[in-house]
C-alpha cells in the first residue's frame, strides 16, 4: 500500500465522567479518501480536533513523518499539512476570497510600511481557483458566494498551504445535489494529485461513491474498517449501531390520553418549501430524532413562536391555537426548554429565584408590583421540588453546573401550567446523574398529561426515553416509529432520508 | 444599597469633607443649596438616561431635546399666549413622543441606538435653529408663566424644588426599577434578550419604554432648565448634556453593556458630578480643568470598578471550576465543534 501520511495510535481523551475517545487508532495514507462515520457524538469531531491540535489526548502517541508527538499545537498540524474545510464556515464574509485564503499570513510589500500586497495575493490565488472549477475570482466578496463556493475557498486555503490532507466534516450538509457532485468532482481531484481527504458524513451515498476505506466510531471506539470493495449501506449501518437501548425505558403509567398538540401542514422559515406534520398525546414523550440540521430546532422554535411559522396550524385537544410570539404560546401552555440553555433559557447573572420566575413574574405581582414572599415561595418549591443543589435562591445561574442549570430552566416552566412541552437537546453536557432525574421529570410530567416532545441526537436517550419516535429529515417528518420498531438501524434509516416502507419490512 | 452604591456614597463624602476642610465655604448653607438646585436639574434626566442604558442602549439626544422643546415652550407661551399648563403639557408629550420615535427605530426597525439617537441630537438642534432662525429666545417682560415658574425655580423650606422633584422621581423611578415586574424585565432584557425573549417577555415593548421615559423626563427637564436660564439660545441651550448624564449614571453603577445600575446609583453619580463642578469652582482650580477633573475622576472610578469586578470574577471562576461540566464530549455539539478547530492556542484552554 501507498506511503503512510500519518497515523494516530491508541488514543483517547476523557472528560471528567466521559470518555470521549477510547484507544482509537486511524492512519490515513497518500492520496486516498478516508471515509470517517459515526452517529452524533460517537467521537469524530473529538479525534478530528486531536488531529487539528486544538485539544490534547489524554493518552496515545500521533506519528507524522517518523516523528511521535504527545499532542499537536495548531501551528504543528498546520506545518504537517493538516487541513480543514469546516461544516460551519470559518470566513470573513467582509474580506475577499483572496483575503481569506491568506488571512493570517498576508503578503506584504513597502518594507516597513508592511502594506498588504493584494495584487500578489490575488495572482497566487487565481491558479486555485481554476484548478477548483470555480467561476468566481479572487476579488470577489465572500458575502457574496453561496455556501459550495464558499466551501471551495476553504479548499483553496488548504491549497495554498501545501496541505496533504484535508480534513472535511458533514462538508454537504447544506449544498444541493448538484453542488454536492461538483464538490465530489473536487475530492477525486485532489485526490489524483496525491492529497488525501478525510471525509466525515451522515450521509452513505455520498460515502459510498467516494471513499476508499470507511472507518467507524462508536461511543469513542473504532468499531470496524471496511475496505472499499466491502461497502454497503448495511455494513455500515450495522457497525455504527450495536446496542439494545430499550431497557432504559420507563413505562407510562397509562396509555396515552387523547387529545394533545397536532402540528399540522407547518412551515418553517428554516425550509420554507417543506410541510411538517406531527402529533404528540397528552401523557406521552415523543422522541424526536434526526441529523443535526434536519430541521427540529426550527419546529419548536416555530411551535413557541420564537421564528413564527410561515404557514400551517398548530391545534392543542382539536383547537387551532394562534402563535406569533412565544408569549401566545406561554399563554397556551406550550413551553420549550431551548437548545442552549446559558444562552436562550437563562439570563445568567441573575439569581435562580429571579430566573425561575422570569416567565410567571406577573402572576406574583399585585399593580405590577413583585411581591418579594410570594416569588421567594415559588423559587424555593421548584427547587426543592427539582432538587436543584444550592445553598441559596439567591446565587447567580452562572454559579451552577449544567444539570441545575437545566433543572432551574424546567423549574421556570413548571412553575406555570403546562399542556405542552418541548425539550431541544434536554441532557447535552449534563452529567450522567442529574441526566436521570431530568428522565425521571419529563416521565412524571408525561403522567399528568403533559404532551412532551424531546429532540435529542442522543440515541441512546431517543430509544430509553420515548414512547414513541419521530424521525426528520430534510425539513419533514420521514416516520414514526412505535416502540416495537425502535432500532438504532431504523431510526437511523429514517434518519438519511430512507422510506417509511423499507423501515416496516426491516422491523422485527 | 449594594457596595457599588456604598462606595459611591463614602467616595461622595470624603470629597466634600476635603474640600470643605480646605476651604469652608464650600459646606456654606448657600452652596449647598446652590448644588442640591444643580443636582436636581441635572438628575432628572439622568434618571431617563439610566434606564435606557440598563437596556444595554445610549440616548445622545437629549442635549438637542432640550433646545428643541425649550423654543417651542417659550414660543408657545410668549408668541402665542398659550395657557402654561397647555404649554406644559404640550412639552411634555412632545418629550414622549421624540422617546417613542426613538425607541420604534431601535426596536421593530432594529437601528443601533448610537445612531438613531446621535441623528436624533443632530436633527432637533438642528429644527431648533431653524424654527427660532438662531435667535434667542427668552420671557419677555410679563409674567407669561409666573405661576410655574415660581415652581420650577421656586423652594419649598429653602430646599430647590428641582431637588424635591428628583427624590420624588427618584423614589417612583427606583419602585418601578427595583420592585416592579417591568424593572425586573429591564434588568432580564438588558443582561440577555434572547432568554427574556425566550421566556414570553415582550422585548421590543421593554426597550421601547425606556426611550419613552427617558423623553418624557426630557420634557420635564426642558422646563426645568428654560426657567433656569429664562431664556433659549437655540445653538448652545443644553449642548453636551447628554453627556452628563451617561457620566453620571456610567459613574452611578450602568455598565454600557446593559443590565446593570441602580437608580441610588444614578443620583450618586450625578450627586459627584457636581461636587467635582463646584470643587473646582471653590477650591480656585482653573475653570478650564473642569472637564478635565471630570474625566479623570469617572476614568479612575470605572476602572475601580472594573478591577474590583474582575477579581470576583475570577474568585467565583475558581469557585465553579469545580463543577462546570465538560464542556462537550459529544459532536452532537455541533456549534462549539467546528468553530473550536480553528481556535488559536490560547482559547484552547477552556476545552480541555
Amino acid at each position: 500500500m501507498a506511503e503512510t501520511l500519518f497515523e494516530l495510535a491508541g488514543i483517547s481523551k476523557s472528560y471528567p465522567g466521559v470518555m470521549a475517545l477510547d484507544d482509537v487508532s486511524l492512519h490515513v495514507y497518500r492520496g486516498e479518501v478516508l471515509g470517517l462515520i459515526g452517529e452524533n457524538g460517537a467521537g469524530k469531531s473529538t479525534l478530528m480536533r486531536v488531529l487539528g491540535g486544538v485539544i490534547a489526548p489524554t493518552k496515545g502517541v500521533i506519528r507524522i513523518g517518523g516523528t511521535e508527538h504527545d499532542r499537536l499545537t495548531v501551528n504543528e498540524a498546520t506545518q504537517a499539512g493538516i487541513a480543514f474545510v469546516h461544516q460551519e464556515l470559518n470566513l470573513f464574509e467582509n474580506l475577499d476570497v483572496a483575503a481569506n485564503v491568506f488571512i493570517g499570513r498576508e503578503r506584504l510589500v513597502g518594507g516597513p510600511l508592511k502594506l498588504v500586497d493584494d495584487a500578489q495575493m490575488r495572482a497566487r490565488v487565481t491558479p486555485l481557483l481554476e484548478r477548483l472549477g470555480a467561476d468566481f475570482t479572487p476579488d470577489t466578496l465572500v458575502d457574496n458566494l453561496s455556501i459550495a463556493e464558499r466551501q471551495l475557498v476553504e479548499i483553496a486555503k488548504a491549497l495554498s498551504i501545501d496541505a496533504r490532507v484535508i480534513i472535511m466534516d458533514e462538508p454537504t450538509s447544506s449544498l444541493t445535489i448538484s453542488e454536492t457532485e461538483r464538490l465530489l468532482d473536487v475530492i477525486a481531484d485532489l485526490k489524483a494529485h496525491g492529497i488525501s481527504v478525510i471525509y466525515i458524513s451522515h450521509r452513505l451515498g455520498e460515502i459510498m461513491t467516494c471513499a476508499d476505506r470507511v472507518v467507524v466510531l462508536r461511543d469513542g471506539r473504532t468499531v470496524g474498517e471496511l475496505a472499499r470493495d466491502g461497502l454497503s449501506h448495511a455494513a455500515m449501518i450495522r457497525l455504527m449501531i450495536g446496542r439494545d437501548l430499550k431497557a432504559l425505558h420507563t413505562a407510562p403509567k397509562r396509555p396515552p390520553q387523547p387529545g394533545g398538540c397536532d402540528i399540522v401542514g407547518l412551515v418553517t422559515s428554516a425550509f420554507p418549501d417543506r410541510q411538517v406534520d406531527l402529533s404528540v398525546r397528552h401523557g406521552e414523550i415523543l422522541g424526536l430524532a434526526g441529523l443535526v440540521g434536519a430541521g427540529r430546532t426550527s419546529l419548536a422554535r416555530a411551535a413557541f413562536g420564537i421564528d413564527p411559522p410561515l404557514g400551517g396550524e398548530i391545534r392543542i385537544d382539536d383547537a387551532p391555537v394562534e402563535v406569533a410570539t412565544p408569549r401566545d404560546a406561554i399563554r397556551q401552555g406550550i413551553y420549550l426548554m431551548p437548545e442552549d440553555r446559558k444562552k436562550s433559557g437563562l439570563v445568567l447573572e441573575l439569581p435562580i429565584r429571579e430566573n425561575v420566575t422570569l416567565a410567571s413574574l406577573l402572576n406574583y405581582a399585585r399593580m405590577w408590583l413583585v411581591s418579594g414572599p410570594a416569588e421567594r415561595k415559588v423559587a424555593k418549591e421548584q427547587v426543592r421540588r427539582l432538587s436543584i443543589k444550592v445553598p441559596s435562591i439567591d446565587m447567580e445561574a452562572v454559579t451552577l453546573s449544567g444539570g441545575n442549570q437545566q433543572k432551574v430552566v424546567l423549574g421556570k416552566w413548571l412553575s406555570m401550567q403546562p399542556r405542552v412541552m418541548f425539550f431541544d437537546e434536554p441532557t447535552r453536557g449534563v452529567d450522567v446523574g442529574a441526566k436521570s432525574e431530568i428522565y425521571a421529570l419529563m416521565r412524571e410530567l408525561a403522567d399528568k398529561g403533559v404532551a412532551i416532545v424531546m429532540i435529542s441526537s442522543d440515541m441512546e436517550e431517543v430509544i430509553g426515553v420515548s414512547d414513541r419516535i419521530a424521525v426528520m429529515h430534510e425539513g419533514s417528518v420521514s416516520g414514526v416509529l412505535e416502540r416495537p420498531q425502535f432500532s438504532e438501524y431504523n431510526v437511523l434509516q429514517l434518519a438519511i432520508g430512507q422510506t417509511p416502507e423499507a423501515v416496516e419490512a426491516a422491523a422485527p | 444599597m449594594n457596595k457599588k452604591e456604598l462606595g459611591l456614597g463614602l467616595l461622595l463624602l470624603v470629597i466634600s469633607a476635603v474640600t470643605g476642610v480646605i476651604n469652608p465655604a464650600f459646606l456654606s448653607l448657600v452652596n449647598l443649596l446652590n448644588m442640591a438646585n444643580l443636582i436636581g436639574l441635572f438628575g432628572v434626566f439622568a434618571l431617563g438616561e439610566g434606564l435606557v442604558i440598563i437596556t444595554g442602549g445610549i440616548d445622545l439626544s437629549l442635549g438637542s431635546m432640550f433646545a428643541l422643546l425649550g423654543v417651542v415652550f417659550i414660543d408657545l407661551l410668549t408668541t402665542y399666549q398659550v395657557p402654561w399648563p397647555l404649554a406644559l403639557l404640550v412639552v411634555l408629550l412632545g418629550g414622549l413622543l421624540l422617546g417613542a420615535i426613538q425607541g420604534f427605530l431601535v426596536t421593530r426597525l432594529k437601528m443601533q441606538p448610537f445612531i438613531v439617537t446621535l441623528c436624533g441630537l443632530l436633527i432637533y438642534r438642528g429644527a431648533a435653529r431653524y424654527y427660532t432662525s438662531d435667535s434667542t429666545r427668552g420671557f419677555g417682560y410679563g409674567d407669561e408663566a409666573a405661576t410655574l415658574s415660581s415652581i420650577a425655580s421656586g423652594h419649598v423650606a429653602g430646599i430647590p424644588n428641582t431637588f424635591i422633584l428628583l427624590i420624588i422621581l427618584a423614589l417612583v423611578l427606583g419602585m418601578l426599577l427595583h420592585r416592579s415586574v417591568y424593572g425586573r424585565w429591564l434588568y432580564a432584557v438588558g443582561k440577555n434578550e434572547e432568554a427574556a425573549r425566550f421566556s414570553g417577555i415582550n422585548t421590543n415593548m421593554v426597550i421601547a419604554t425606556a426611550y419613552i421615559i427617558s423623553g418624557g423626563l426630557a420634557g420635564v427637564s426642558t422646563v426645568l432648565f428654560v426657567f433656569y436660564t429664562n431664556s433659549v439660545s437655540p445653538s448652545s441651550f443644553g449642548n453636551f448634556y447628554e453627556l452628563y448624564a451617561i457620566a453620571a449614571a456610567v459613574l452611578g453603577g450602568c455598565s454600557l453593556r446593559g443590565g446593570e445600575g441602580s437608580i441610588l446609583g444614578i443620583v450618586l453619580g450625578t450627586a459627584l458630578l457636581q461636587v467635582l463642578q463646584n470643587l473646582v469652582n471653590i477650591l480656585g482650580i482653573p475653570n478650564s480643568l473642569n472637564f478635565a477633573v471630570m474625566g479623570t475622576v469617572i476614568l479612575i472610578g470605572v476602572l475601580a470598578d472594573h478591577q474590583l469586578q474582575a477579581r470576583r470574577r475570577r474568585k467565583m471562576a475558581l469557585a465553579g471550576l469545580a463543577r462546570t461540566a465538560p464542556r462537550s464530549a459529544f459532536e452532537g455539539q455541533q456549534g462549539a465543534a467546528p468553530r473550536g478547530v480553528d481556535a488559536l492556542p490560547a482559547r484552547t484552554g477552556d476545552q480541555a
